[in-house]
C-alpha cells in the first residue's frame, strides 16, 4: 500500500471499508470520528480493555482481600479536660439495685462506662463485687430499655408528660385521694427526702416498700424483741462459730458482698494465721453458702422452726436448767454445747421469713451474748425495709378501689408478686398508674404513664447502706436515652424543678456536713466524698435498743410436728439473675450456677430418693402444684424430700436474651402469717411427659481420686502445714529435666489462689467476660460444651453421695513456663513472653485447635462460630444471646480485640492491664509496686482469693503464697511448670 | 527325589505380549459401561455432599461440627489419619516390594499407587478443612515475608505438612515415571488424533529406545530408594502429632511402628477392596489372580498381628507405668462411654484378620472382600478411638465431655469417599490400570513354560 503523508486530520480523512478492511481515501471522516465510531459500536477499544481490566483487577483485589471496611475514628477537635483518648477514667459510684449494695468504681473509656470495679475505700463492700454488680454495666446498654417517656403507649416529651401528670396528681390531691409510691427498699436518704417532699405536697401519699427478697419476718422479729423494726449489722469476721439455718449469706442473704469479705477474712490461714472460723449450715437445697460450710446438715424447710426451737431449748436448758421439749429430728444438744463454748463469738443466722422463727434466732443470739459482739444493733443494715403485710394490704386497698394513684418505682410486682392476678386486678382499679422503670418489665405494661428512670450509671444518687456508712453515686455517662431520674420526676411533680444532684448536695450540706466536723467548705467536703465515693460519718443509731426478752413459750409449744413424707418446696434466689431483674443480661444468664453448673434456665433440684420415688431422671419434667413444667436436676446433697427451684426466671417482657428462659416460680410463693414464705410444705409433684435439656458447663462431678483439689482439716494442718499436700514433695523430687531452666530477669508473673477463701461466687467470671470481651454463646452452644469463659470454677463432690462435701477451684490459663500448647502450634501463634506469660496472637492463629487438645487444663476456648461479628464473611453471625447490637457493643473494652471465627482464645493474665501499669510506672520512672497490677478476676474477688504479682520479687504477696507449705500446682507432675499456684483447702472439721 | 512344587504362573492364560496390551488397554477403549456411569453418579453425588459440607464449615465455622471445648479434633483428624494410612499401600507395593524383588507386585502396583495418590489428596483435605481460618492456611508454609513471621519448627503439625507434601510429590513422580512407557503404548495404539496428541504429550516423547529404557530403569530404582523410607517416615510423623503431646492415650513411644504397620494394614485392605471389584469389572482375572490376593492377605496377617500386639502393649504400658491418667485413659477406652468404638476396633483389626491363617479363607475372594471391608472399618475406628476417646476424658474431670458428629462432618467424610471413587473411576478410564511394560517382564517367569520347556 502506498504510504500517505498528511499535515492535518482534515487532510487525512480516511475511512475503512467495512467489507475489505481497506482504507478508503478521500472521505471527510477524521481519526477522532473513527475512534468514536469504533467505540460506539464495533467492539472494545484498547481503552475499554484497560478500563475493564482495571475494574476487574481492582474488584478482584477488593473481593479477595476480605478486609473489614475501615471505620474512621474522628479525633477530638477540642480535647475535653481530663480526658485522654485511650486512657480510662474511674469514677467512684454506688451500685444498689433494691437488693444488693456495692460501692464501686466505674471504668469509663471514651465516654462509655465499660467495667465495674470494687471500691477499696468502702468499709462495707471493701473492694469486693458480686457477679451482678459486675454485670450491671451491661444493663446500661440493654436494648429493652425504655428510651422515651410514654403516655398510654405513645412516646412523648418530658414537658408533655409533666403537663399531663401534674393536673391529674393535683386532682387526686384536691379530693383527698390516695397516692402510693411503691418502691423497693430505699437506702438513699436524699431519695427519701424527695419522697417526703412529694408526700408533703400530695398530702395523702403513702410510701410502700416492697422487697422481692423479703426480710419482713426478721424486721418484725426485731420489732418484737427490741421494739424497733430493723436489721442489725452482722460481723461474720468476729465469729468463731457460724451457724446458718438456710441463710445464704454468701449468695443472696442481705448483704452478700460484705458478708463474703467478712467471712473469708476469718477463713484464711496464710500469712501466719493459725485460726479460722467454723461454719455449720442447715439447709434443704445446697446453697452457695452451704457448699462452703465445714459441716453441712440437710434440713427440710418445714423442720427448720422445730430444729431452731430445739436448739433454743437446749441452750436454755444448758444456761438456766429449765427443760422444754420440741420434736426435731436432729439432735441439737452437741451444737448447743459448742455454741455456748463460743459464747459471744458465735453467730446464728436464719434465712427464714417467718417472724417466730426469726424471733427464736434473736433469742438464741441473745442467749449466746452475740449482741454487741458479732451483731451490732447500733448500726442498722438498711437494704431490707419492706414489710410484706404492707404490700398485701396495699393490694387489698387497690382492689377495694381505695388507691387513686400509684407510682411504681423500681418494682415489678406483676412479675414477682405471688398473687399476680390479684395485683393486676387491683392495679387496673387504680386511676393513675405511673411507672418509672429502667428496663422493660411486666408491670409497666399496665401503667398509663411511663416515666423511664436513668440507669444507675447515668444518675446521681446517694446511699446509706448501714447507719453512718454513706456513699455517693455519680453519672459516668450522659443519659443515653431521653430518661429522667425518678427522684427528679417526683420533684418535678411537686413543683420543684431542681435537678437531683443539687438536691443531694443540699441534703448533704444540711444533714451530713455540719456533723462531719470537716475543716473546709462544703464544696471541698463534697468533692472529697464524691472522689472517694464513700463517707463514713461514724454515726450510730441514736435510739439505743435493748433486748426485751419476749416470752417464747407459746411459740415453742405451738410448733407443729413435721410430716416426714411430705415434700417441701424451697424457692431460692441464685447468684446470676437474682430476683429476675437481670434476666435480660446475657453475661448473667450464661453464668454457670456455682452448685449445679447449669445456666440459661431454672430447674427443680431433687434428691436421688425423690427422683426414684417419682420415676424421674435428669432433664425429665415435673409440675409443682400444677405449675411448670420444670426440668429436673438430680442434686447431690439435696434433702431427700425437698425440691429447690430458683426464682427470677420466666420473664415475659424483659427482652430477647430472657425470652423462653426458665419458668416463673413466683406464683408458688405463699403468704404465711402475713409474710411471704419461700418455703412450702406438702407440695404435689407430677411427672409430665417429655424431656428438657439443661445446659451445664460441667457434666462430670467426681475428681476420680486425682490430686486436683487438695484438702485437709484444721487439726491436721496445725500439726503439719503440708498436710493434704504431701504428694508435692514426691513430685518435686522427681522433677528432672535435661533442658536449662528458663530465666526471667525482670518480671515473672504468677497467680496464687487460696482455695480456702474462694466461695465460688462467680464475680470473677463476669469481671473477666467484661474486661476481655468474652463472647456469650447462648444455651444451645453451652449444651454443646462450647462456652467461652476464660476462667471457670470447677467443682467436685466428695464423700457420701447423699450429702456430699463440695470443693471448688477457679481454673484459668495456668501460664505454664513449659507450656504444652506453645510447642504444638504450627504457626507459632501462641508463645511465651519474657515475663512468663503464655501469649496468644489472634491474628496469627489459623485455628488448628492443637493447642486446645494439648492443654491439660482445657482452658483454651475456640471461636466455633462468628460470635462477635468480627469475621471476614458477613451473614454468618452466630448471636443467640443478642449481644451484637450496636447498643450492647458499647460495653466492649477497646483495649482488647474481639476475636474472629476460627480463632483460639484464653486468659491472658489481663495483659492489657499489665501493660497499662508498666507504662504508668515507666512514665513515672519507678518500679512497679506489688499489687499494682490486678487482673479483672483478682480485682473483683470479694474474698481476696486471687493474688497476682511478680514471682521474681521475693517480698511480693504472690511469692509468699508460693512459698507457703499449702501451695501446690495442679498437674505439676506433668512438668509443665504452671504459673498459677493453689493453697490447699482446709476445713474446720476436727472440732 | 523331592521336586519342589512348581510356582503358579504370575499371569494366567498363556498370554503373549500383544494380548497383554490388548487386555489391559481394553477398559480405556470405547464408551464406559453403564456400571461406570452408575459408579460415577454415586461418587459424584457424594463428592457434592462433601462440597456442601465444606462450604458450611468454611462459611459458618467449625461450630457446624460436633467438636467442643475439650474435644478439638474428632472426625477430621480421624479421617485424615485413616486416609493417610490407606495411602501407604501403593508406595509400599511399588517401592519396598520392588526392593524385595517381589515380582507379583507388578499386577497391582499401578492401581495401588493411583489409590495412594488419591488417598493422600483426600487425607490432605482434612488438615486444611479443620483449620478455623482456612483462608489464612498459607501461614503454615515458611515463606519469606516482611513481618519476619516464621513457622514453628517444633510443631508436629508442621512436620506433617512437610511429610505429607514430600510423600505426595515423590509418590506422584514415581507413579508418573512408571506410567511413561505405558502412555507411549497408549499413544501408539490410539487411533484418533486428539487422543494421540494428548498421550503423545504425556509420554514425554517416549520411543522405547534402549537408552530410554535404561534411563527409565535407573530413575525408577532411584525413586524407589527415595520412596521406601518415606513409607516409613510419613506415618511415623503423623503419629508424632499424638506421641509428642501430653494427653494420656496419645503420649506413647510405641506410636511410630504401630502407626506404620497399621497404615500398611489398612492400605492393603483398601487395595484388596478396590482390586477385587476392579479385576472383575475390567475382566483382569488373569492378571490379578488369587495368588496376588493371597500374598496381600499374608501381609495383612502380619501387619494386623503387629497392630494387635501394639494394642496389648499399650495396655500393658498403661498399667506398668503406674501413671493414673494413662491407666484411666486405657480403662476408659475399653469400658468407658466409647467402649463400643473400642470393641469394634478390636474385633475388626485383631480378630478378623486372623481368619487369614486359613488358606481357604485367604484364597476366597468373597471372604477376602468382606474381611478387607472389616479392616477398613476397624482402622477407621482405631483412629477414632485414639483421637476422641483420649481427648474426651483427659486430666481434669471438670472438662470431660462427649462428642457426637454432625451431618456436616459426615458430609466431609462421605465427600472424600466420593472424591476418592470419582478420581479412581477417572483413572481407570484414562490410564492403564496395570503396568503393561512391567507385566510383560514377568510374563515369562511363570513356571508353566519352564516346566514344559525343561522337563519335556
Amino acid at each position: 500500500m502506498e504510504k500517505k503523508y498528511y499535515k492535518s486530520l482534515e487532510e487525512l480523512s480516511l475511512v475503512i471499508d467495512q467489507e475489505s478492511g481497506q482504507e478508503i481515501l478521500g472521505d471527510k471522516k477524521s481519526i477522532l470520528a473513527l475512534q468514536t465510531e469504533a467505540k460506539s459500536g464495533n467492539g472494545p477499544t484498547r481503552r475499554d480493555f484497560l478500563k475493564i481490566f482495571g475494574f476487574t483487577v481492582a474488584s478482584a483485589a477488593v473481593a479477595s482481600s476480605c478486609e473489614q471496611p475501615v471505620r474512621k475514628a474522628i479525633p477530638y477537635l477540642i480535647q475535653p479536660e481530663e480526658m485522654v483518648p485511650g486512657k480510662a477514667s474511674y469514677y467512684a459510684s454506688t451500685f444498689y439495685d433494691g437488693v444488693d449494695y456495692c460501692s464501686i468504681l466505674v471504668k469509663v473509656r471514651d465516654g462509655r462506662p465499660i467495667k465495674i470495679e470494687g471500691n477499696t475505700l468502702s468499709t462495707v463492700s471493701r473492694g469486693g463485687t458480686s457477679a451482678r454488680t459486675q454485670a450491671s454495666v451491661l444493663n446500661l446498654y440493654d436494648n429493652s430499655r425504655h428510651t422515651k417517656p410514654a403516655i398510654k403507649g405513645e412516646e412523648t416529651s418530658w414537658e408533655q408528660m409533666d403537663q399531663q401528670l401534674v393536673p391529674l396528681l393535683e386532682a387526686i390531691n384536691q379530693k383527698g385521694g390516695k397516692i402510693v409510691i411503691l418502691s423497693s427498699s430505699i437506702i438513699s436518704p436524699s431519695t427519701k427526702a424527695a419522697i417526703s417532699l412529694f408526700a408533703s405536697h400530695y398530702t395523702n401519699t403513702e410510701h410502700v416498700q416492697y422487697d422481692v427478697i423479703s426480710a419482713s419476718g426478721m424486721l418484725q422479729a426485731n420489732e418484737t424483741a427490741f421494739g424497733k423494726a430493723f436489721i442489725p449489722a452482722y460481723h461474720f469476721e468476729r465469729a468463731k462459730l457460724i451457724v446458718s439455718f438456710d441463710a445464704d449469706f454468701l449468695g443472696s442473704w442481705l448483704s452478700p458482698v460484705e458478708f463474703t469479705k467478712q467471712y473469708t477474712a476469718n477463713r484464711k490461714l496464710h500469712e501466719g494465721k493459725k485460726t479460722m472460723s467454723r461454719h455449720l449450715q442447715y439447709e434443704g437445697g445446697m446453697s452457695l453458702t452451704g457448699s462452703n460450710a465445714d459441716k453441712r446438715l440437710m434440713l427440710k424447710p418445714s423442720e427448720q422452726k422445730a430444729t431452731i426451737a430445739t436448739l433454743y431449748n437446749e441452750l436454755v436448758q444448758l444456761t438456766t436448767g429449765t427443760q422444754n421439749t420440741t420434736n426435731a429430728s436432729l439432735d441439737m444438744a452437741p451444737l448447743a454445747a459448742e455454741l455456748l463454748e463460743a459464747k459471744g463469738e458465735s453467730l446464728v443466722v436464719c434465712g427464714s421469713n417467718d417472724t417466730e422463727t426469726q424471733l427464736l434466732v434473736v433469742a438464741i443470739n441473745a442467749l449466746l451474748g452475740n449482741y454487741g459482739n458479732t451483731i451490732d444493733t447500733g448500726v442498722h443494715l438498711k437494704v431490707r425495709q419492706g414489710i410484706d403485710s404492707n404490700m398485701a394490704s396495699l393490694v387489698d386497698e387497690m382492689n377495694a378501689g381505695a388507691v387513686d394513684g400509684i407510682i411504681l418505682y423500681d418494682v415489678n410486682p406483676v412479675y414477682d408478686y405471688p398473687d399476680r392476678e390479684k395485683f393486676i386486678s387491683g392495679l387496673q382499679k387504680v386511676g393513675l398508674k405511673i411507672a418509672m422503670p429502667v428496663l422493660n418489665e411486666e408491670t409497666s405494661v399496665y401503667a398509663d404513664y411511663i416515666c423511664p428512670d436513668h440507669h444507675y450509671l447515668e444518675a446521681w444518687n446517694d446511699a446509706e447502706v448501714k447507719t453512718g456508712h454513706y456513699s455517693l453515686a455519680q453519672p459516668a455517662i450522659r443519659p443515653i436515652f431521653s430518661t429522667r431520674a425518678a427522684q427528679e420526676s417526683l420533684l418535678a411533680w411537686c413543683g420543684s424543678k431542681m435537678d437531683f444532684r443539687k438536691f443531694i448536695q443540699e441534703y448533704w450540706e444540711k444533714n451530713l456536713f455540719p456533723k462531719a466536723g470537716f475543716a473546709g467548705t462544703f464544696t471541698a467536703f463534697w468533692n472529697e466524698k464524691l472522689h472517694d465515693g464513700v463517707y463514713n460519718s461514724g454515726e450510730k443509731e441514736l435510739e439505743v435498743v435493748a433486748y426485751k426478752a419476749p416470752e417464747l413459750g407459746a411459740i415453742v409449744q405451738n410448733i407443729k410436728g413435721n410430716e416426714a413424707e411430705a415434700v417441701d418446696l424451697d424457692l431460692y434466689f441464685n447468684i446470676s439473675v437474682g430476683t429476675g431483674k437481670y434476666a435480660n443480661n446475657p453475661w448473667l444468664q450464661e453464668l454457670p450456677d456455682p452448685i449445679t453448673k447449669a445456666c440459661w434456665d431454672n430447674y427443680a433440684c431433687v434428691s436421688q430418693k425423690l427422683a426414684d420415688q417419682y420415676g424421674l431422671a435428669d432433664e425429665s419434667l415435673i409440675t409443682i402444684n400444677k405449675l411448670g413444667p420444670f426440668p429436673v436436676l438430680i442434686q447431690p446433697g439435696q434433702e431427700a424430700n425437698t425440691v429447690s427451684i430458683a426464682l427470677g426466671y420466666g420473664r415475659e417482657k424483659a427482652g430477647l436474651a430472657s425470652e423462653g428462659v426458665g419458668v416463673n416460680a413466683y406464683p408458688l410463693v405463699t403468704l404465711s402469717n402475713g409474710n411471704r414464705s419461700f418455703e412450702l410444705s406438702g407440695v404435689t409433684i407430677e411427672k409430665v411427659s417429655g424431656e428438657y435439656k439443661i445446659a451445664r458447663t460441667q457434666t462430670h462431678h467426681s475428681m476420680e481420686g486425682r490430686e486436683i483439689i487438695r484438702e485437709t482439716n484444721l487439726g491436721a494442718y496445725l500439726e503439719d502445714p503440708k498436710s493434704g499436700n504431701e504428694v508435692r514433695e514426691e513430685i518435686l523430687a522427681h522433677m528432672k529435666t535435661l533442658y536449662p531452666k528458663k530465666d526471667y530477669d525482670g518480671l515473672h508473673w504468677g497467680m496464687a489462689i487460696d482455695l480456702n477463701s474462694c466461695t465460688g461466687c462467680n464475680a470473677c467470671i463476669v469481671a473477666c467476660s467484661a474486661e476481655n470481651n468474652v463472647p456469650v454463646v447462648g444455651k444451645e452452644q453451652v449444651l454443646k460444651a462450647r462456652e467461652m469463659h476464660w476462667i471457670r470454677i470447677d467443682r467436685y463432690y466428695t464423700g457420701d453421695p447423699e450429702n456430699p462435701e463440695l470443693v471448688r477451684q477457679p481454673i484459668m490459663c495456668q501460664h505454664c513456663d513449659n507450656a504444652p500448647c506453645e510447642n504444638v502450634c504450627p504457626v507459632a501463634a501462641t508463645t511465651h513472653s519474657n515475663e512468663g506469660i503464655n501469649q496468644m496472637a489472634y491474628n496469627r492463629c489459623i485455628g488448628t485447635r492443637y493447642c486446645n487438645n494439648n492443654c491439660p487444663y482445657k482452658v483454651r476456648r475456640f471461636n466455633f462460630f462468628d460470635y462477635t461479628n468480627s469475621d471476614a464473611f458477613t451473614g454468618n453471625l452466630h448471636d443467640t444471646a443478642n449481644m451484637e447490637t450496636d447498643l450492647r457493643k458499647l460495653v466492649l473494652n477497646p483495649d482488647v480485640v474481639t476475636r474472629a471465627k476460627g480463632v483460639i482464645e484464653k486468659c491472658s493474665f489481663c495483659i492489657q492491664r499489665i501493660q497499662e501499669k508498666k507504662l504508668d510506672a515507666k512514665m513515672e520512672n519507678r518500679m512497679l509496686a506489688d499489687g499494682e497490677v490486678q487482673p479483672a478476676c483478682a480485682q473483683s474477688c470479694p474474698a481476696d482469693a486471687i493474688i497476682f504479682g511478680n514471682l521474681n520479687d521475693s517480698n511480693s504477696k504472690v511469692s509468699k503464697m508460693f512459698a507457703d507449705e499449702r501451695n501446690y500446682h495442679v498437674l505439676e507432675e506433668l512438668h509443665v511448670m504452671p504459673s498459677v499456684g493453689y493453697l490447699t483447702k482446709v476445713k474446720n472439721t476436727n472440732a | 527325589m523331592y521336586v519342589s512344587p512348581i510356582r503358579e504362573p504370575l499371569i494366567k492364560g498363556n498370554k503373549d505380549y500383544s494380548q497383554v496390551t490388548k487386555d489391559i488397554l481394553a477398559p480405556m477403549a470405547g464408551t464406559p459401561s453403564k456400571y461406570w456411569y452408575m459408579g460415577m453418579t454415586i461418587a459424584g453425588a457424594a463428592a457434592l455432599f462433601g462440597a456442601w459440607a465444606s462450604f458450611m464449615t468454611v462459611f459458618y465455622g467449625i461450630g457446624t461440627w460436633g467438636t467442643n471445648k475439650t474435644i478439638g479434633w474428632a472426625w477430621d483428624i480421624t479421617n485424615f489419619v485413616w486416609w493417610v494410612g490407606i495411602g501407604h499401600a501403593g508406595t509400599f507395593i511399588s517401592a519396598i516390594l520392588l526392593l524385595f524383588r517381589q515380582k507379583w507386585r507388578t499386577s497391582i502396583n499401578r492401581s495401588a499407587e493411583a489409590m495412594t495418590l488419591i488417598a493422600i489428596a483426600c487425607a490432605g483435605f482434612f488438615p486444611l478443612i479443620h483449620m478455623g481460618r482456612l483462608l489464612l492456611g498459607f501461614f503454615i508454609f515458611p515463606y519469606p515475608n516482611t513481618r519476619a513471621l516464621w513457622v514453628n519448627f517444633n510443631s508436629p503439625l508442621l512436620w506433617d505438612v512437610f511429610a505429607i507434601s514430600t510423600y505426595f510429590a515423590v509418590s506422584l513422580v514415581f507413579w508418573y515415571v512408571g506410567l511413561i512407557p505405558d502412555i507411549g503404548t497408549v499413544r501408539d495404539k490410539a487411533k484418533d488424533k486428539i487422543r494421540k496428541a494428548i498421550y503423545g504429550f504425556l509420554s514425554f516423547g517416549w520411543t522405547g529406545s534402549a537408552k530410554h529404557w535404561s534411563r527409565h530403569e535407573t530413575i525408577s530404582l532411584i525413586l524407589a530408594g527415595l520412596a521406601a523410607p518415606l513409607v516409613l517416615s510419613v506415618h511415623t510423623i503423623v503419629s508424632f502429632d499424638f506421641a509428642t503431646s501430653v494427653i494420656p492415650g496419645w503420649h506413647t513411644t510405641i506410636f511410630p511402628p504401630y502407626f506404620v504397620s497399621g497404615a500398611i494394614f489398612s492400605g492393603f485392605a483398601m487395595v484388596l477392596t478396590l482390586l477385587i471389584v476392579t479385576r472383575k469389572a475390567l475382566h483382569l482375572e488373569d492378571y490379578i489372580t488369587v495368588n496376588h490376593v493371597e500374598s496381600m492377605n499374608k501381609i495383612i496377617i502380619l501387619t494386623g498381628s503387629i497392630v494387635g500386639i501394639a494394642y496389648l502393649t499399650e495396655f500393658f504400658m498403661a498399667w506398668y507405668s503406674g501413671v493414673e491418667y494413662e491407666t484411666y485413659a486405657f480403662f476408659n477406652r475399653a469400658f468407658g462411654p466409647y467402649a463400643w468404638a473400642y470393641w469394634i476396633m478390636m474385633t475388626c483389626n485383631v480378630i478378623t484378620p486372623q481368619l487369614f491363617w486359613f488358606k481357604k479363607i485367604r484364597t476366597n475372594l468373597v471372604a477376602t472382600f468382606i474381611i478387607s471391608i472389616f479392616v477398613n472399618i476397624g482402622m477407621w475406628f482405631e483412629r477414632f478411638v485414639i483421637v476422641v476417646t483420649s481427648l474426651h476424658r483427659d486430666y481434669l474431670p471438670s472438662s470431660w465431655t462427649m462428642y457426637k458428629p454432625t451431618i456436616v462432618e459426615v458430609g466431609l467424610y462421605v465427600g472424600t469417599l466420593g472424591l476418592f471413587f470419582t478420581l479412581f473411576l477417572l483413572f481407570i478410564r484414562v490410564f492403564p490400570v496395570i503396568a503393561i511394560a512391567e507385566i510383560k517382564s514377568v510374563l515369562k517367569s511363570s513356571g508353566e513354560h519352564q516346566k514344559h520347556a525343561d522337563h519335556e
